[in-house]
């Protein structure tokens, strides 16, 4: 099976409601690519002699909890699994309607690309225009406007520029560099797996093909080294002499890439040294990269601890107790000015209030409204935090993992919020600049 | 040129490890739910590269029905000794003798009887995050579970009111007597863990693969032949070639008749039963083995 091994993973998020051909599209793709079950196949045929008229219904494959089925809604963001030979998929599959913005941006916030679906007939909506502003405020470096239901428009290569040009109008005001149009049926197939006889205009690829081969291995950072540390690895009774005095800091490397003999710098203490080791289970290495989790072994032993962050000595990061940043409000308690809350930031948390709302984003002109006094539920908007102790991050833009965080309540321990931080002003100021070891 | 870029199972690892070190830095007494199946002996690599060269700084928990298959008891006990790690085994039978677990009149099957044992040890050890192998590939509901599930102090599941889940930030924040399930497998599907287990080169109880055993035909599928539950006398019994697929108790495991004898043989055998054309009965075992895979599995 070594020929047919999946070479890497691909995550992407649909949104959307049943009417949008959505589960459909879903369905479609596990199906063609041949990644369902016989159960779960015998299951659908079943229902579709009962309930579909002899046509399977292939929205019947995603909805879980008991509660989705009997009220025939979605509920939650569900993830869903599929392989071809060339890559494995994992699919953040959000509802269209309930909570649209707080899933859509849960889903969206680990994935490289983003499907928007647009019913031909319907041409650009208010959720097709919400979807594309959510993907470009989460960064998700690829897009993919499936445009469904071609079939009702008679394969009618005018309408499907037509809707193209509509949607790029809006285009600019976004933040997304990759966009692919396909014209799409997703009940019969047509351009999901196989290339449509219906679209001879149209020279591909289908949508499958461009899942499998849409370049993702430059959607993490690979310039700047950010370490934030998880965990301090610290044998206790070593049985090995050899680890008698080992002392490795655990993490995930959130951004670039780390090499033996590289010179950094421990943030907020302003600590130097140098990189001794990348140790791993699998032998020490020469060199590690995002997102690989390591431990590193520093040349010098010196006090450093859960949420300290490890850079490149020549490439400082941004540290503010001041943050400004575009949140997504979550929690049906709205949020008030002057509460205070716990944020999470890479591996620490720390107490936070959230001194004042610039404005509110409006998900379907991207307009900024001022004058706002709380966020409800679903509302995005810019906001001002103060945090008990400064962080040491970077703009969302630049780094996803060191430029996000989540609000949570004390008390109830909710998450309340997701937040993206706008690039600091000022580059961190180490506690002990001159220190010398 | 070298590639700055992890192929699937490296990512699915990286995000394993880093769950796994968020447990032991953000919860006082964590535990690692082993039951030395395929899934658990996952998560067991995914701690050792998580947490080596240091001592695993959590210990494994086993709730054990006592109707396990033997050869999953003696891996158990001998995989934890192996990771010098401790090994805390609770079982039905003690939590029946105690009262604190009822078996309905007429049940055999001691699947929901794993549950006041796990929640009994949880007190007991006053455990605040258990990790756990599931996945949600494994059955529908399970695709809407979060990495980190919250557990109220009864130790219920609530999927209409979970915590997001954004980005790699995770909420670990309890009140007292409340618990976290955490499920650092959750992206990974039965392929992954089979093609984890080859590339780690794991070792797994000898059960699943190809062997001989005497099984009775109930339900539609073979199980086995055991004492527990002896064949009435209208179930066929056959002495055949099979395998285990997932393993629950030995009354209730499903045996899939399969010549795989290796990682390799498991690998090509789950990957035909995902091409199988559409609606063809190609043979059985295919179809068996999907049925095999629709069970939820042990604890949750």
């Amino acid at each position: 099976m070594t020929a047919n091994h999946p070479i890497d993973l691909l995550r992407f998020n649909t949104c959307g409601s049943v009417d949008d051909g959505k589960s459909t599209l879903i369905g479609r793709l596990l199906y063609d690519s041949k990644s369902l079950m016989e159960d779960q196949i015998e299951a659908l045929e079943r229902s579709a002699d009962i309930t579909g008229g002899g046509q399977i219904n292939l929205a019947n494959l995603t909805d879980g909890l008991r509660a989705e089925r009997e009220q025939g809604i979605t509920i939650d963001v569900a993830y869903r699994y599929f392989a071809t030979p060339h890559r494995k998929f994992i699919i953040a599959d959000t509802p269209g309607h309930v909570q649209y913005t707080r899933n859509m941006v849960t889903g969206a916030s680990t994935a490289n690309l983003s499907i928007i679906l647009i019913d031909a007939r319907q041409g650009v909506i208010e959720q097709s225009r919400r979807h594309a502003i959510i993907a470009s405020l989460l960064r998700i470096p690829h897009l993919v406007v499936a445009i469904n239901k071609m079939d009702l428009v008679d394969w009618s290569e005018e309408r499907f520029l037509e809707i193209k040009d509509q949607f790029e109008e809006f285009l600019p005001r976004l933040d997304i560099k990759d966009v692919k149009f396909i014209p799409v049926s997703a009940l019969q197939g047509d351009n999901i797996v196989t290339l449509s006889a219906h679209t001879p205009w149209y020279p591909g690829p289908t949508l499958l093909g461009h899942l499998e081969t849409v370049h993702i291995a430059s959607d993490w950072n690979l310039n700047n080294f950010r370490f934030p540390v998880q965990w301090v690895n610290r044998p206790n009774n070593p049985t090995d002499q050899t680890l008698h005095d080992f002392r490795g800091l655990s993490g995930q490397i959130a951004g670039g890439i780390v090499r033996v003999g590289q010179k950094v710098m421990i943030l907020p203490s302003g600590f130097s040294s140098t990189i001794k080791q990348i140790w791993t289970l699998d032998g020490l290495q020469e060199e590690a990269f995002s997102p690989q989790s390591v431990t590193l072994v520093l040349e010098h032993d010196l006090d450093i601890s859960r949420g300290d962050v490890i850079v490149d000595a020549e490439d400082l990061r941004g540290a503010s107790s001041d943050l400004h940043a575009k949140i997504c409000w979550m929690n049906p308690r709205h949020l008030t000015p002057g509460k205070q809350y716990l944020l999470k930031h890479t591996n620490q948390t720390v107490k936070a209030a959230v001194t004042s709302i610039e404005n509110r984003i409006n998900i379907s002109t991207f307009d900024k409204e001022e004058g706002i006094t709380e966020l409800a539920m679903n509302d995005l908007g810019e906001v001002r935090i103060k945090t008990a102790k400064p962080l040491i991050y970077d703009g969302y833009a630049m780094n996803r993992l060191t430029g996000s965080f989540i609000l949570i309540e004390p008390g109830t321990n909710a998450t309340v919020a997701a937040g993206m931080l706008l690039p600091p002003t000022e580059v961190a100021r180490p506690e002990y600049r001159d220190f010398a070891i | 040129m070298k590639s700055y870029h992890l192929d699937h199972l490296d990512y699915l690892e990286t995000e394993a490890i880093h769950i796994m070190r968020e447990v032991a830095a953000e919860f006082d007494r964590p535990a690692i739910l082993f039951s030395g199946g395929k899934d658990s002996i996952c998560l067991l690599r995914l701690a050792e590269k998580a947490f080596r060269p240091s001592d695993l700084p959590m210990p494994f928990l086993n709730v054990a029905t006592g109707h396990e298959f033997p050869e999953l008891i003696e891996f158990r006990d001998r995989r934890a000794k192996e990771l010098n790690a401790k090994l805390i085994v609770r079982t039905v039978d003690e939590a029946i003798e105690k009262g604190t677990a009822v078996q309905a009149p007429g049940q055999i099957s001691r699947n929901q009887l794993q549950i006041p044992v796990l929640l009994g040890a949880i007190e007991e050890f006053r455990f605040d995050c258990c990790i756990g192998g599931a996945r949600r590939d494994e059955e529908k509901a399970r695709a809407k579970e979060r990495f980190f599930s919250f557990r109220d102090s009864f130790g219920q599941w609530d999927p209409k009111n979970q915590r997001p889940e954004i980005w790699n930030l995770y909420n670990g924040r309890l009140n007292p007597g409340e618990n976290m399930r955490v499920f650092p497998l959750s992206n990974w599907t039965e392929m992954d863990v089979w093609e984890y287990i080859k590339r780690e080169k794991l070792e797994v109880p000898s059960i699943y693969f190809s062997h001989q055993r005497r099984c009775v035909r109930r339900g539609g599928q073979w199980v086995p032949d055991s004492d527990l539950m002896p064949a009435k006398a209208n179930e066929e019994v056959k002495e055949i070639v099979v395998r285990v697929r997932t393993i629950g108790d030995i009354i209730s495991t499903g045996c899939v008749e399969s010549p795989a004898s290796n990682c390799d043989d498991i690998i090509a055998e789950i990957a035909a039963a995902r091409v199988t054309e559409r609606g063809s009965r190609a043979d059985d075992r295919v179809s068996e083995a999907a049925m095999e895979d629709r069970k939820k599995a042990g604890y949750f």
